[in-house]
């Protein structure tokens, strides 16, 4: 007999065959992922968790019999029947169903746990960023260098004086190397002494000739002492995005409104995480004026005033040229209104957005939330807003501005990947 | 794990912790009762401990250790691992395979108790089961299956790797949906060599000569005939017609599957049949094992080598273990394996022992023979589930489980209680019963019949349907894809009533490009 201890044996055998499963299951357990976004709240949505496909996809048929016919069975626990009794049929059919699937099939569903990562790729897996494609490419393959220290060895070009220095001046007050003031004091006494004491001039003499044979033997700059700055290859960031947040937080604005939005730049800030390195976000939020806030700020204070949306984008250009030189990042811009604007405002924004905005940005997405109870299917309102009318002009020249209209928290998901789409520049051209 | 305190009083362990060595002492103490009371003969044993995660993924693999890589098990593995992290199923406490050595897994959770449990139940019941039922014997190879698995798991990942995975999982898929109908359920005829055939040759010319009357020539006989028939039989014969070995007629027959195919199919056939006889032995094999651990453990108890708390932690389980609810309980699912072969093994020994009146009319042969375990072991060396219970299935234990046999006709609007427990039944429940168990009869029986070869090389096949029960048609549509897809032609499955020869439905498929082109 033996023991085997396997506990340490490198688990995950099945990890291979449950991604072979995934793989095949996939247009399904995507449906479903969909789906329970739709019902998740978005703080969960990083979490893994069950989701439910329909069991025919991933059926493995097999020869067996349908019922009906003619069947027996033996039961056990007989309390009161006779032989000849009859007995009504059960409903469900099968009378005392020993005919139990073995690994319980036959179900319309089959209910399977997803992991975060399994979770999270299905979920964004059929998004891509316009434009982004290129940007990677471009930049993807960006190497720089950066500063490594310092090294005894390089080239004199990259010769680290101040460095080089200090370790001279450490080495040769260690070494108590005499210093010139020295020898010229003592030179200076020798002067003074040649002339009135031999004897004391023949003693300062062999000071002096043993101070200069001290200070050739320990060099004013040694080899060692000398240090080269070090660099090493590495590789730009991938990429870095900022993602700018705009929204409107004047009294027209609901709870719900802005919870709306907020799913949103949940969503998108999620994604972009995935595709960059570093994300930055920055909320700006404005009534007749607008500020840079913090995410806390920007989602619960309340605010009172009118609505003057390009303030938000003067703000936002602030912050761009003081932190987010749009050579290093990739900006983002979204926006969340209920679409109302001061009229007089309109043509300031339209020229801002069109001329200042886009230019520097990846994308800018305009996302109007009504009210859930306004009625009317989606894409449908009873009257265009002041800003909806004023994207929508710009929108024709310039495919890099999406629009949509959104008022349940269901519809954020369809939005979110019509907007990112994969070709949606192309489509909205 | 803590430290363990070293047992006094000839106990086995204390409290519920356990090492090593512990294992070792309670397999050497069951091993003594095993060998010395109860006579078993077991393969060497290997007592493998392992986490959840691997139980979780031996679930996956049929309990195997090493299996090739199919999105099915990956399938089955999710959906144990949901519901064990729900909490909505417990996992074994062991799983056992049939090979040699013979491999326990034991969980590391199980307390002292529970290991003693399981090495008595799968060390040394089911390892004696299946190093002596004829079926496994006859059947499977213990000393290969670890051996073949790897080569099957190697092998079809090298076909992946020069084939691709999609082309391989196709044939898989194909294979998997008629590994069922991939077994040989009797064994089969061997090619007779040319010496045999010859002293046949011989022995029929001398018989001939032996019985020759030259009156017979004088009778009139069909003329041309026998030629077409002498060639029909000789293509069946050559294509070992009818065949209910699906895969394996594919694999000698399909006219265009590539080597590499067959051998997959024959992979699949091979793993298939050697799960067969526990299929065919679930209610002996766990009955046995059942039996078997309590009997060891009562026996340690008995000899002091367990605390009468450990014993009672024993029994719990064992009780849970062995429970039947009624048939209109909420928790019935079917007779219990482990209830019914544990009563039947008690029955059995019991009756060995101190048989009443009934007993020895009715088992003239058993009653009162003394010697229970040799009975026992007689039992399970040469039976199966069906067999088994046609043989020893008791009036007592009928009575016991109240047993009632229920007859379901579609046509009627209502059940029928065709026999009880009682004088007139007891035949009647107890040959319902083992046909119940009776996996070629559960098995829809499903033949190659003929093939047109010189034609459009269509396969044919027959289902005999027995009383009335016809295949599900979507899933049999589905199969039969599959099937068609492997053969490479169309196939046509005519569902026929075993009674009158009626055909009653008929399914077709024809072959899509993909497996073969």
């Amino acid at each position: 007999m033996q023991i085997v201890d396997r506990r340490l044996n490198p688990g995950g055998k099945s990890l291979a065959n449950r991604q072979r499963f995934l793989r095949r299951a996939k247009d399904m357990v995507r449906d479903a992922v969909r789906n329970s976004a739709g019902e998740r709240s978005l703080k969960d949505i990083e979490r893994g968790g069950e989701v439910t496909i329909p069991a025919s996809g991933v059926k493995e048929p097999h020869f067996r019999r349908a019922g009906g016919g003619f069947r027996e069975h033996v039961l056990p626990g007989n309390k009161e029947y006779l032989e000849g009794d009859t007995i009504p049929r059960p409903p469900g059919g099968g009378g005392g169903g020993s005919e139990g699937s073995p690994d319980g099939e036959g179900e319309d569903a089959f209910r399977f746990a997803l992991t975060q990562e399994e979770f999270l790729d299905l979920f964004l897996e059929d998004l891509e960023l316009p434009e982004l494609a290129k940007k990677r490419v471009v930049e993807g393959d960006a190497s720089g260098v950066r500063r490594a220290g310092f090294a005894t060895q390089g080239s004199p070009s990259n010769l680290a004086l101040g460095r080089t220095m200090r370790n001279a001046l450490s080495r040769r007050l260690a070494l108590r190397r005499p210093k010139p003031d020295e020898v010229e004091e003592l030179e200076e006494a020798l002067r003074v002494a040649e002339a009135a004491d031999p004897a004391e001039a023949e003693l300062l003499r062999g000071r002096i000739a043993r101070l200069k044979a001290r200070a050739t033997r320990i060099p004013y700059i040694d080899p060692i002492d000398v240090r080269y700055r070090q660099f090493e290859p590495a590789p730009k960031p991938i990429a870095r995005a900022v993602m700018f947040c705009l929204m409107d937080v004047s009294g027209s604005m609901t709870e719900g409104m802005k919870d709306l939005a907020k799913r949103f730049y949940l969503l998108l800030h999620l994604f972009l995480k995935r595709r960059y390195k570093h994300v930055d976000v920055v909320f700006i939020r404005h009534t007749h004026e607008a500020k840079e806030v913090d995410e806390e700020t920007f989602f619960r204070s309340p605010e009172t005033g009118g609505t003057i949306v390009s303030t938000a984008f003067e703000e936002m250009l602030k912050v761009v040229e003081a932190r987010y030189s749009p050579a290093d990042w990739n900006i983002y811009v979204a926006q969340a209104s209920d679409g109302d604007n001061t009229t007089a405002d309109n043509e300031r924004t339209a020229q801002l957005v069109m001329e200042r905005i886009v230019p520097v940005c990846q994308y800018f997405a305009y996302l109007e939330v009504g009210r859930e109870d306004d009625g009317g299917p989606i894409g449908f309102m009873p009257r265009e807003t002041e800003l909806w009318r004023t994207y929508g002009r710009l929108r024709i020249e310039e495919p890099r501005i999406a629009m949509r209209k959104v008022r349940h928290r269901k519809d954020i998901y369809p939005v979110f990947r019509d907007l990112f789409r994969k070709g949606a520049v192309e489509g909205a051209k | 794990m803590n430290q363990i305190l070293r047992p006094s009083r000839g106990l086995l362990f204390e409290g519920s912790d356990w090492d090593f060595d512990t294992l070792r002492r309670i397999h050497d103490a069951c091993e003594e009762i095993a060998v010395g009371e109860l006579g078993l003969s077991m393969y060497p044993t290997r007592i493998e401990v392992i986490s959840a995660e691997q139980m979780l993924d031996a679930y996956a693999a049929n309990g195997m250790p090493v299996l090739y890589r199919h999105w099915s098990f990956g399938k089955r593995f999710a959906r144990h691992e949901l519901l064990y992290r729900k909490g909505m199923q417990g996992l074994a406490y062991e799983i056992v395979i049939n090979s040699s050595p013979c491999l326990c897994y034991v969980m590391e959770e199980n307390t002292a108790t529970m290991q003693a449990l399981v090495i008595a139940h799968a060390a040394f019941g089911h390892n004696h089961f299946f190093r002596n039922n004829h079926l496994f014997l006859e059947w499977t190879d213990a000393h290969g299956i670890l051996d073949y698995l790897e080569f099957a798991r190697s092998y079809i990942m090298r076909c992946e790797d020069k084939y691709g995975e999609a082309a391989v999982e196709r044939v898989l898929d194909a294979a998997h949906a008629l590994s069922q109908q991939g077994v040989f359920r009797v064994p089969r005829r061997r090619i007779p060599d040319l010496a045999s055939e010859e002293r046949r040759e011989r022995e029929r010319r001398q018989h001939e000569e032996r019985i020759y009357d030259d009156l017979w020539r004088t009778i009139p006989g069909p003329r041309n005939a026998p030629a077409a028939k002498a060639e029909e039989a000789r293509r069946r014969a050559l294509l070992q017609l009818p065949q209910e070995n699906l895969l394996y007629f594919l694999e000698k027959s399909a006219p265009k599957l590539r080597p590499w195919q067959r051998e997959i199919l024959r992979i699949v056939r091979h793993v298939e049949q050697y799960f067969y006889p526990q299929r065919q032995t679930k209610v002996m094999n766990e009955g046995c094992a059942t039996w078997v651990h309590h009997r060891i453990m009562t026996r340690l108890h008995e000899q002091g080598r367990l605390t009468d708390g450990h014993y009672l932690e024993f029994l719990h389980s064992h009780t849970n273990v062995v429970f039947q609810p009624s048939f209109d309980d909420r928790r019935y699912g079917g007779i219990n394996p482990y209830a019914l072969g544990f009563a039947m093994m008690e029955d059995i020994a019991r009756i060995a022992t101190s048989p009443t009146a009934e007993d020895r009319d009715w088992f003239p042969d058993l009653a009162g023979r003394g010697d229970a375990e040799a009975a026992l072991r007689e039992a399970w060396a040469n039976h199966r589930d069906d067999s088994f219970i046609a043989q020893y299935l008791s009036p007592h234990l009928m009575r016991k489980l109240r047993l009632f046999h229920l007859v379901d006709d579609e046509a009627e609007d209502e059940l029928q209680v065709g026999a009880i427990h009682d004088e007139r039944g007891y035949r009647r429940v107890r040959r319902a019963l083992a046909r119940q168990y009776d996996v070629g009869h559960l098995d829809p029986d499903i033949q190659v019949e003929d093939v047109d070869l010189m034609g459009d090389r269509r396969l044919i096949l027959h289902h005999r349907v027995l009383d009335r029960q016809m295949l599900e048609p979507d899933e049999a549509r589905a199969v039969l894809q599959h099937l068609a897809d492997l053969w490479g032609y169309g196939v046509l499955l005519r569902e026929v009533d075993a009674a009158n020869g009626a055909v009653l439905r008929e399914h077709h498929a024809g072959a899509r490009p993909g497996i073969v082109d």
